[in-house]
């Protein structure tokens, strides 16, 4: 393949990466954000997702796609509401102390991956797609007869892939509507602005600390049934994403959802195209250099302003 | 002699005017009171000439020498010494610790122990030398922040705010204990309650929307009729 | 507590361990030679976490920089042990000097993140470089390699002994210096910044220093890891090993000079007694991670010194 159609191809595949990352990565950020509490344990919700569906999937006989959409209803409505008693039994018992959280969330990290090993096994797993036509891309090409198309051979996506791309849209414009139309949404950012004034409005602060665990934990869980059916489910899996999201937040400015989604896309996009010149290693290295230099020197992040 | 002076001392927060063109001068042995309504920029001033603050404009000046780009803790060893507006101590640590803490940048080694035994004794806190200091009354930590300012033997020691939530009986040991000090050092005195700095100050500077309104003796100050109107007027004082 | 049992108590420690390896079982008498030198590691990170107040996610980052400074000189270097072990604490002095000029200036959440993000990229290059670190799969020191001032350290015996005085020099350096002012200066900073900042000291400096101190001690438990068990890999430079050293600590009490050998050696039994009966034996250390900061953040010492002694370091 030459590398035009090349650039093409890693380029779709870096826009399914960035759509899961950005479910994802918006989950912490809604956590960080509003909680102010850094969840280490978020990948392991992920990983989560992608197990529960498996035994979803596996659990319902029929079309593959019976198994996948129940397993895109009850992953997220598990894995959340998981999150929510970890935050009713732990975080809410630390008063959401900065430090003391990330020291906790690091042992929930430890108890969901090694609760999944004894549990699901060491293996990877792949979950059927409801649907998975393969899609031919043609490539423009100028002969003797002027502007001509031809399919390049491996030149080619799958109707699932795109799909993910638009669900992940979907539920990105559906946080979004959360955010600035409801009364849910109301209270969580008055609630992020400011814990205390919020208090004495009567916002059940509690209440919504446990609803936006919740629901980050469910985003992650969402982006990994998304997921599961290009990539296999394993106890392992969650690494990847938490750093991939941490990235993001950190870049797109903690805590921002539109610097989340655009840092999202650009890191998923990039992730796509950066390794059709560089090792996977070398492309993590500097990524998790970008992340630290961008903390050290702006951490408001690459898009945010410091008043944030 | 002029001990600590400011020149055009400016400072601006995201285009907000916190402090403009403030210069005034701190003389040698003095108790110099800066009062001002809340709001008025006594805090961010005093942030400016102790380095808590960088000034956006104009210079500090202690005892002749520019310290305008020198860090906080430089300007500590220069011989100035500053208690915190709200009551900044080791809570987990004992009494005498906190002295000593403050004791050791001045004081050698094996002088140590005798400052702190002193600084606790000039302020009335040498029978709680051993309490965690986070276990002591309101008013016995404002005296252990003093106690703290005292025992670096400053040559500047700045008391923001210090009797801020003391009972009146406190305040009387306060105004004594401020005079006794006149003889060590100098004082620049950040103060809410007027009956301290009518019977303690030499001098007055009031400050109000971030400038120096007024300037002279507590006699002065108490004739001045802007100052009156800005200040005293509308204050509780 | 006076001064003088202070030192009697510690010391005790000190001469228990020594006289242990005469009645000791051959199985835990390996065991307790690698948690001396793993508690060596936890010592070092007390210094930062427990004292100065600073919580590092990136040590094995310095852990790894000791092992592998060591390994590599006498794998690709063919140096003896003694220069090797050398290397290995100045890499890690070097590594931690660096990481502190850019990590300091964060504070809290994010210094957590910026030194996480810093030793997974030092465990990313060490797998890049597969070529000279054998990455994951790691490299076999061998015994002929191992022979220090004519002692071969992978007998018993020797690798007890040597363990032993790593473990006595950091623990009394320890002990040391948070009784001098500087260690009393690093409390102070961990109780309140800003006061300290303001009575004079440049606390920057004192940061550094501790983080230089702390990382030099953790690069020297990693380097003394690699010589006495004859095995360098890169797991050891993996978050895994940033985070064993905080739940040590945590376990046996951050900020007292005994708490991270009794955490070391709870949590060494703890991990050995499990994997016996699961493979994921992770899984207990996650629990008792959870458990120590909802119950007692202060740990075991921790809670001694709160209800029983009194004024122990």
């Amino acid at each position: 393949m030459d590398l035009g159609p090349y650039i093409l191809l890693a380029t779709l595949e870096g826009a399914v990466t960035a759509a899961v990352l950005a479910l994802t990565a918006v989950g912490l950020s809604l956590v960080f954000g509003v909680m102010r509490v850094v969840n280490i344990a978020h990948g392991e919700f992920f990983m989560l997702g992608a197990v529960i569906a498996w035994y979803v999937a596996n659990g319902l006989s029929g079309h593959p796609a019976t198994g996948f959409f129940a397993a895109l209803i009850i992953a997220p409505l598990l894995v959340g509401v998981l999150a929510m008693a970890v935050d009713m039994t732990i975080l809410k018992r630390l008063n959401y102390d900065p430090e003391r959280t990330i020291v906790a969330t690091i042992g929930l990290l430890y108890i969901l991956q090694q609760g999944a090993l004894m549990t699901y096994g060491p293996e990877a797993r792949p979950v059927e797609a409801p649907f998975n036509t393969r899609i031919a891309l043609p490539w423009p090409e100028w002969g003797e007869t002027g502007l001509s198309f031809y399919y390049p051979w491996g030149l080619s996506t799958t109707s699932y892939k795109l799909a993910v791309i638009a669900a992940a849209a979907l539920v990105l414009l559906g946080v979004w509507g959360m955010m600035t139309r409801t009364k849910l949404g109301l209270v969580m950012r008055a609630t992020q602005a400011d814990r205390e004034m919020a208090l004495a409005f009567g916002i059940p602060v509690e209440r919504v600390y446990a609803m936006v665990f919740g629901i980050g934990a469910g985003l992650a869980a969402l982006a990994a049934v998304l997921i599961v059916p290009i990539q296999q489910a394993h106890y392992l899996m969650g690494a990847d994403p938490l750093l991939l999201s941490f990235i993001v937040v950190i870049i797109g400015g903690l805590g921002s959802l539109p610097g989340t989604v655009v840092a999202a896309i650009i890191i998923g996009l990039s992730d796509g195209i950066i390794s059709v010149f560089f090792s996977p290693t070398l492309a993590k290295i500097l990524a998790t250099l970008l992340v630290g230099l961008v903390l050290v020197f702006r951490p408001q992040g690459l898009f945010g302003t410091r008043a944030a | 002699m002029t001990l600590l002076s400011t020149r055009g001392l400016s400072k601006s927060f995201d285009g907000l005017q916190a402090v403009t063109d403030v210069s005034f001068e701190v003389a040698k042995g003095d108790i110099h009171a800066l009062i001002g309504p809340n709001g008025a920029g006594k805090t961010t001033l005093v942030g400016m000439i102790c380095g808590r603050v960088a000034p956006s404009a104009g210079q500090v000046i202690f005892d002749g020498q520019d310290i305008t780009d020198l860090p906080a803790h430089r300007r500590i060893m220069l011989g100035m010494a500053y208690t915190f507006q709200i009551t900044s101590i080791f809570r987990g640590l004992d009494v005498a610790e906190n002295v000593a803490l403050a004791a050791r940048r001045r004081h050698p080694a094996p002088r140590v122990a005798e400052a702190v035994a002193k600084a606790l004794r000039q302020v009335g806190l040498a029978p709680y030398s051993d309490e965690t200091a986070g276990n002591l009354s309101y008013g016995h930590q404002r005296l252990l922040e003093i106690a703290m300012g005292l025992v670096q033997q400053p040559r500047l020691l700045i008391l923001d705010e210090p009797t801020q939530g003391l009972s009146e009986g406190e305040i009387a040991g306060f105004k004594t204990l401020v005079r006794d000090l006149k003889s060590e050092t100098t004082l620049l005195l950040i103060e809410h309650n007027m009956s301290v700095v009518m019977e303690t100050a030499d001098r007055v500077s009031v400050l109000n929307a971030g400038a120096i309104l007024a300037e002279g003796t507590p006699a002065e100050i108490r004739a001045n009729a802007a100052v009156q109107a800005a200040y005293l007027g509308t204050s509780d004082a | 507590m006076s001064a003088s049992r202070v030192l009697v108590l510690h010391l005790g420690l000190l001469a228990g361990l020594f006289a242990l390896q005469f009645v000791l079982p051959a199985y835990h008498h390996g065991n307790l030679a690698r948690i001396m030198v793993l508690a060596a590691y936890a010592v070092g990170y007390n210094i930062l976490f427990g004292y100065t107040g600073l919580l590092s996610l990136g040590h094995a980052l310095f852990f790894a920089a000791g092992m592998y400074g060591m390994a590599l000189m006498i794998q690709h270097g063919g140096a003896s042990p003694a220069p090797a072990l050398l290397a290995g604490v100045l890499a890690g002095a070097v590594v931690s000097g660096l990481l502190a000029l850019l990590a300091l200036r964060t504070t809290g959440v994010a210094f957590m993140i910026v030194t996480l993000m810093f030793a997974q990229a030092g465990y990313l290059t060490i797998l890049y470089f597969a070529e000279w670190t054998r990455g994951d799969e790691g490299f076999v020191i061998q015994q002929a390699q191992r022979v220090l001032w004519g002692i071969d350290l992978s007998q018993p015996t020797a690798r007890y002994f040597a363990a032993w005085a790593l473990f006595s020099l950091v623990f009394l350096i320890s002990l040391w210096l948070v009784r001098r002012p500087f260690g009393r200066t690093l409390i102070a900073i961990r109780e309140n910044e800003e006061r300290v900042r303001m009575l004079g000291y440049d606390t920057f400096a004192h940061k550094l220093g501790a983080m230089v101190i702390s990382g030099t001690i953790s690069a020297g438990a990693g380097a003394a890891y690699g010589l006495l068990f004859g095995y360098a890999g890169a797991s050891f430079a993996s978050v895994q090993y940033s985070i064993f050293p905080l739940l040590w600590v945590l376990l046996g009490g951050a900020g007292t000079v005994l708490g991270p050998f009794v955490g070391t050696l709870f949590m060494f039994y703890l991990i050995d007694l499990s994997s016996g009966i699961t493979s994921a034996y992770m899984l207990i250390a996650g629990v008792v991670l959870v458990l120590l900061t909802l119950f007692a953040p202060q740990g075991l010492v921790g809670e001694l010194r709160k209800r029983i002694f009194r004024g122990l370091p």
